[in-house]
């Protein structure tokens, strides 16, 4: 099996490594680098508990292999906070009680920052098609809405202001 | 779950992913979006010695009209289709199909080419070339080939490119005046495939139907046209008598297997109504 030296980008950080050609991208995240907010929550490339941006796109960190991201920009939940201020995106999900258990919650902060990345003032239609690749088994998916419209307007109000 | 071991190549050229593809022979695969092969892979339904990451090599994701088509770069992921005014304006069955492929993340990865190229017949794809009647480009070691899509699919995953050949682009004929085509696909949520869906491509002229082309989804062993449900259209009016005829035609000439989706009597009547449904939208969309 092949080695392979690859030098990703995380979260702003360059990290190398030498890996197998057969390591997955989302066990990178996890156990080279601890970071472990990255999940995975199922074996299928059904549930996107293990959704990153690579390169601002979100992608289930499952379904590639690490040697695949060498020389991407790949962002993880945990670079989502700033300065000690949450993201606006992470405080929707806080005041709008966006989670339960929290189990998918970092796949769909990444789905949802995508999404207003593309589409910075989604219909509540375009929301809830923008995070259909992400299963959530508590809430019923109505909070993570309101999270994320809560999110929208936070960015928008920003950006005015700027 | 862990896949087996394997070699991994990033070519950086065509030429170059063709020659490592003749010097490692079937032990070979070519990654493209790897949103099947990785699955497979994990499950350790396929076992590739070695991995050919096409991923790297420019050139091979576009999407632009030339000559009276529209040329389809192998590596053009799915959700460049969502985005690209082209597809939404012009081509109506391949904006269809492809919003209710997988989900919005595996789209993001997800390539034309590895759809057409995997030959599942539960893809969605597939039927929708065959409706188009769209081309497909193969380049191996003794140059680039053109295939018929009719002659493409040979076989449940099995498809008529040569093992050192890669899938390079897919060309669609812009759909001439009078034309509309549609594609319709039942799921029991997102994210999973067709338990029957339809790809329909009409051309009408002075409220008669001059030419058809149907492909179904998953109600066959290998992707299919649903060729005696297009002769029950072709030099008629649609009416709802003739619409019937067709999908019940449609009904009769698919091969459905029992399943989780449902038994063989549902799957038939489903593609009986799919096929129904989606030529009522092409036709709306022809004129
Ligand atoms: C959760 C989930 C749901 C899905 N739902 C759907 C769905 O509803 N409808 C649907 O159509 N698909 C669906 N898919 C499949 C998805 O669209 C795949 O991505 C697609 O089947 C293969 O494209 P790929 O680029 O990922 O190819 P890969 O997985 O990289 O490759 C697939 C096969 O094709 C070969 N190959 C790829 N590209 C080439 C090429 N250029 N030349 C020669 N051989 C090549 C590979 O060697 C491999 O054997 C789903 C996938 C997942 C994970
Ligand atoms: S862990 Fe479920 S999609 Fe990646
Ligand atoms: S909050 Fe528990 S799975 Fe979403």
């Amino acid at each position: 099996m092949s080695k392979h030296s690859i030098t990703i980008s995380v979260n702003g950080t360059d990290h190398s490594a030498e890996v197998d050609s057969r390591l997955l991208l989302v066990h990178f995240i996890r156990e080279n680098l601890d970071l472990t907010g990255t999940h995975i929550g199922c074996d299928t490339t059904s549930c996107g508990a293990c959704t990153v941006l690579i390169n601002g796109r979100a992608v289930k960190s499952c379904t590639m292999f690490a040697v695949q991201a060498n020389g991407a920009e790949v962002d993880t939940v945990e670079g989502m906070a700033e300065g000690g201020q949450l993201h606006p995106l992470q405080e929707g999900f806080w005041e709008k009680h966006g989670l339960q258990c929290g189990y998918c919650t970092p796949g769909m902060l990444m789905s949802a920052k995508h999404l207003l990345s593309k589409n910075p003032n989604p219909t509540e239609d375009e929301i809830r098609w923008g995070i259909s690749g992400n299963l959530c088994r508590c809430t019923g998916y109505n909070k993570i809405v309101e999270a994320i419209q809560y999110a929208a307007e936070k960015l928008q109000q920003e950006e005015v202001a700027a | 779950m862990i896949p087996g071991e394997f070699d991994y190549h990033s070519p950086q050229t065509l030429a170059e992913a063709i020659s490592l593809l003749v010097e490692h022979g079937d032990e070979a695969k070519i990654l493209a979006g790897g949103q099947s092969l990785i699955p497979a892979m994990r499950f350790r339904l396929a076992l590739p010695g070695t991995l050919i990451d096409i991923n790297r090599i420019d050139g091979l994701s576009y999407l632009r009209e030339e000559n009276g088509h529209l040329l389809i770069g192998a590596m053009t992921r799915e959700s460049a289709l969502e985005e690209s005014d082209i597809v939404q304006s012009k081509y109506h069955l391949l904006a269809d199909a492809a919003a209710v492929i997988a989900d919005p993340l595996v789209r993001n990865l997800a390539t034309v080419g590895g759809n057409i190229a995997h030959s599942d017949p539960a893809n969605d794809h597939p039927a929708v070339m065959l409706a188009y009647g769209a081309t497909v480009m193969a380049a191996g070691p003794n140059g680039t080939r053109r295939i018929a899509i009719d002659d493409f699919f040979t076989d449940l995953f099995e498809n008529s490119l040569e093992e050192n050949e890669i899938l390079t682009e897919i060309r669609i004929p812009t759909p001439a005046a009078g034309t509309g085509g549609a594609y319709l696909k039942l799921e029991r949520k997102v994210g999973d495939y067709a338990i029957s869906a339809a790809a329909v491509q009409l051309t009408m002229s002075g409220g008669t139907c001059t030419a058809a082309r149907i492909g179904l989804t998953n109600v066959s062993p290998v992707p299919m046209r649903a060729k005696n449900a297009e002769q029950a259209l072709v030099g008629q009016t649609l009416t709802d008598d003739v619409i019937e005829a067709a999908g019940q035609a449609a009904a009769a000439e698919c091969d459905p297997s029992q399943d989780l989706r449902g038994s063989v009597a549902y799957k038939r009547d489903l593609t009986r109504v799919m096929v129904k449904r989606t030529i009522r939208k092409a036709m709306e969309r022809a004129n």
